[in-house]
């Protein structure tokens, strides 16, 4: 076969591209802007009122802190599997890796059962004669439960970053007089940075648009913004708000790959700077 | 008298089952050009890592300048090390890179900035220290490397197969260069390779290992012309290397024929190990040699012809300069004084080296 | 030894926040008390209730169904659109594999509203358009994953092949094939893998009463906790750990051959 004739082979998927994935995106775009065939900014300004508003920025809290909080967690994880010197090694980084193949609704089953009023974790509070509390319901529920679902897919870049690392670059600060804690911020920090930024990625864009955890572990009591979407689809039927407002946080998730992407550029040019102090 | 600089006293050290040093003893004397020869996995390594703190020894202890540094951590010692590859950080510049030591040593901006420009000028790369790492050659890298230990003014620099990625080209004019390094610090280098060129060329002393032990310690041209045992000889060039007997004092039997040679003290009727270098065997007329037998081959060198010569059941390596027809039927011979008779091995780590299957 | 006291810790609080939710999951599976608290003596009757649940098995062989479905017509055309995209001039390379980007990178709950808008205009919600979605967002990742076999696949091989007189699907059996196979695969699995693990794309996209396991769970988790979900929780979790075992196994013991 020729190199043109194999160009064919790629043409049901343009097909389905064009199908499935452009003119669905140019749907929410016309509904976005379009009410009853003419121009509207209503639908994308819609961000601005009080509920749509709370929303966006209760979720871009939520996903910040899930955020930060699974690199907080997995980096020293990462840092420490990496480390461990034994033949189990890959047996015990699957473990940590294994319950991302769990299904998530799972998962939030699982968190769900634990903090639930009756659970195990009230039953705890009571036999040390504290009060029982109720964290179902709340935002910090729903970060919980974030956290949990996605830490594996902040370990998992982060780690294999960090196994990429040549053990002499390692031997060589420490031969030029290095301590641990300047190997870690001098050597291993700047060289799993790329591991970190699609961490966040992977970690950030759910938890910004997540709807399903927050129904679950806040009880439809907690909005985000992926719930008040979800209404105006399901529930609502306004389907002219609920595009507007997909178009606004198809816009944050775009901002956050530039920002990502200006990041890892950003870590490569440091090479070749001329800082020497 | 050059003093004593390095003492490895009754080191051992394994992995697991595997032994890797046995009571191994070395000393390593100021300013210095030694190196570690031997196969891979003949503890040269792990010997150099126990020198740079990245192993602790199992047994036994090192003297560093007479103190015990056995269980000084890597980043406290007063030396560098110069590894394999890839061992440049790869986020930072070249200047960064050389900078690294000295500003752990919390030298001043200015010492370190003539530091780097001297260093640079030392390793023939001026100007490089805004380049970032992956814009240099291997060969490059591999002397910023050195001039990233170096500017730390290590007593001792050791260097971990530093040119093994490297061509062969780039190799032999690398090896001058460390040579002209060494004479210009005037500091002890500890140099591992498994290349035994290498070794030759650059060495003071050559300690050849094998197996964990030491074969053999010598100057270039002691392990070269002299080596101790069958494992020396096999492994320092080609070696044409036959069990032989010794008849008595000058005189060695060797595939049935017996040879004039120059060795005595072996005692009568011992059997021993010879070896001839390829370059010291001559081709004559059949009735000229004290063997007698057919080319099978004949590979031209360049410099020289490699030719191997079917007699007595055994295949002779000979370099010559001069050229000769493959399938003619030729005398070989030699001079006494080339024959090399040695004991045969003692010791089962010795033995290991099988040589018997030359024959 | 302090260090590593502390890192054990870690490791240790670590594995109980990963895991203990899930045990206590297990444990409860086997409770004959509702309670979440109490043991209530040994049993095995949530996993016969788990098994005579209209509601569980048909989401469950519907998960079955879409997520092989899918999982097959994706590695094909992937497969077959990654062929093309190798041949492909760089500046139409770059716009097919920026259109392969949308679906990864784009929030799954704004997918799954795209492409529902798309089938309510056109025709209704079903169990063929789960499908069809769960194709769209499974083939991106067979391209990714075969994409790069065939780059450091050898390019003449193919062709002499083909000079040797093979005929195009003979010489793709035999040369390009092998070559690919272990990157067809490993998108396969990913493919799998993605389609039993979605919920939004899935959730707007399906027809009433198409369930599969995320959506039941979804909404059998918004009316409250039965205990027949521990049991098949703890059934899906072993099948997953013993599953991912046997190929990492597999995996591993492929290396030492090499």
């Amino acid at each position: 076969m020729t190199r043109f004739k194999k160009q064919f082979l790629a043409g049901p998927y343009l097909l389905w591209i064009i199908g499935f994935i452009v003119i669905p995106m140019l749907l929410i775009v016309y509904y976005a802007f379009f009410s009853n065939g003419s121009f509207t900014l209503n639908n994308v300004m819609a961000i601005t009122d009080t509920v749509n508003l709370k929303a966006i920025i209760l979720s871009l809290k939520v996903g910040i802190t899930s955020t930060l909080l699974c690199l907080l967690l997995s980096y020293p994880l990462a840092l420490i599997l990496r480390n461990i010197n034994i033949k189990s090694q890959n047996f015990i980084v699957f473990l940590f890796m294994l319950p991302m193949w769990m299904n998530f609704m799972l998962r939030i089953l699982a968190w769900k059962l634990l903090l639930s009023k009756n659970g195990i974790f009230n039953s705890f509070l009571v036999q040390l004669n504290l009060p029982k509390i109720n964290i179902l319901n709340t935002p910090q529920a729903i970060i919980f439960g974030m956290v949990y679902d996605y830490l594996p897919f902040m370990l998992l870049p982060i780690y294999n970053s960090m196994a990429n690392i040549k053990k002499d670059y390692i031997e060589a600060a420490q031969d030029l007089g290095a301590s641990q804690i300047r190997i870690l911020f001098q050597i291993i920090l700047p060289l799993t940075i790329s591991g970190i930024i699609s961490g966040v990625v992977m970690v950030f864009v759910p938890t910004l648009t997540s709807f399903a955890i927050a129904e679950l572990l806040g009880g439809g009591k907690v909005l985000l913004i992926g719930n008040v979407i979800e209404h105006d689809f399901i529930q609502g039927m306004r389907w002219d708000i609920g595009s507007g407002l997909s178009f606004v946080l198809m816009l944050f998730v775009l901002v956050s790959m530039i920002l990502s992407n200006a990041f890892s550029n950003d870590s490569k040019e440091q090479k070749g700077g001329n800082v020497i102090l | 008298m050059k003093k004593n600089l390095i003492d490895f006293i009754d080191i051992s050290k394994s992995y697991g089952d595997n032994l890797v040093l046995d009571k191994f003893n070395l000393t390593v004397k100021e300013n210095e050009f030694v190196t570690l020869l031997g196969p891979s996995g003949c503890g040269k390594t792990t010997t150099l890592r126990l020198l740079g703190g990245f192993e602790t020894p199992d047994e036994g202890k090192i003297l560093f300048d007479g103190a015990n540094i056995t269980d000084l951590p890597a980043n406290q010692r007063k030396l560098n090390t110069v590894f394999q590859k890839y061992s440049l950080f790869p986020h930072m510049t070249i200047g960064e890179n050389i900078a690294f030591g000295l500003k752990i040593s919390k030298k001043s901006s200015s010492y370190i900035k003539d530091k780097i420009k001297y260093a640079l000028k030392l390793v023939n790369l001026d100007g490089f220290e805004n380049r970032s790492v992956d814009s240099l050659s291997g060969g490059q890298q591999q002397r910023i490397a050195i001039a990233r230990a170096i500017v730390n003014e290590p007593k001792v620099l050791l260097l971990d197969e530093p040119l093994g990625a490297l061509d062969l080209k780039l190799r032999r004019s690398m090896q001058y260069e460390l040579i002209r390094l060494k004479n210009e610090l005037g500091i002890t280098f500890v140099y591992v390779t498994h290349d035994q060129e290498e070794a030759l060329t650059m060495s003071d002393q050559i300690v050849v290992m094998n197996q964990g032990y030491i074969q053999q310690i010598g100057s270039p041209e002691d392990i070269y012309n002299e080596p101790e045992n069958a494992f020396v000889a096999d492994f320092i060039g080609s070696s044409n290397i036959l069990n032989g007997t010794m008849i008595r004092d000058c005189l060695v039997s060797v595939l049935g024929v017996e040879i004039p040679c120059v060795d005595e003290g072996f005692g009568n009727n011992t059997p021993v190990d010879v070896v001839i270098r390829p370059e010291d065997i001559v081709i004559t007329s059949p009735e000229n040699g004290f063997m007698e037998g057919d080319i099978i081959s004949n590979i031209f060198k360049g410099v020289h012809y490699e030719i191997e010569i079917l007699a007595n059941g055994y295949t002779w390596l000979i370099h010559t300069t001069k050229n000769a027809d493959v399938g003619a039927h030729v005398g070989i011979n030699v001079d006494p004084f080339d024959i090399q008779i040695m004991k045969k091995a003692e010791h089962s780590d010795e033995k290991a080296v099988n040589i018997d299957d030359k024959i | 030894m302090i260090k590593k006291v502390f890192s054990n810790l870690y490791l240790i609080i670590m594995f109980l926040f990963l895991y203990l939710p899930l045990f206590v999951l297990m444990i409860l599976s086997f409770n004959n008390s509702k309670s979440r608290v109490v043991w209530g003596g040994f049993t095995f009757k949530w996993y016969h209730r788990c098994f005579n649940s209209e509601t569980i098995m048909s989401a469950f062989f519907t998960t079955i169904q879409i997520t092989l479905l899918a999982a097959v017509i994706s590695t094909i055309l992937g497969t077959l659109a990654a062929i093309g995209i190798s041949a492909m001039k760089s500046k139409s390379r770059a716009i097919y594999l920026g259109a392969t980007n949308i679906p990864l990178l784009n929030a799954d709950i704004v997918t799954g509203i795209s492409m529902m808008l798309l089938f309510v205009k056109f025709t209704n919600l079903s169990f063929v358009t789960v499908l069809i979605a769960h194709i769209t967002f499974n083939i991106p990742y067979v391209i990714l994953n075969v994409l790069p076999k065939i780059r450091s696949a050898n390019k003449y091989t193919y062709e002499a092949a083909l000079d040797l007189g093979a005929t195009p699907l003979f010489a793709f059996y035999k040369v390009t094939w092998p070559e690919i196979r272990s990157g067809v695969i490993s998108g396969f699995l990913m493919a799998v893998t993605m389609s039993l693990d979605d919920f939004s794309i899935t959730y707007f996209t399906k027809g009433p009463g198409v369930n599969t396991l995320s959506t039941m769970l979804y909404t059998e988790l918004r009316k409250g906790i039965k205990p027949e979900l521990y049991a098949l929780s703890t059934m899906l979790f072993f099948t997953v750990f013993i599953l991912l075992l046997l190929l990492n196994f597999r995996d591993s013991k492929k290396a030492r051959r090499q």
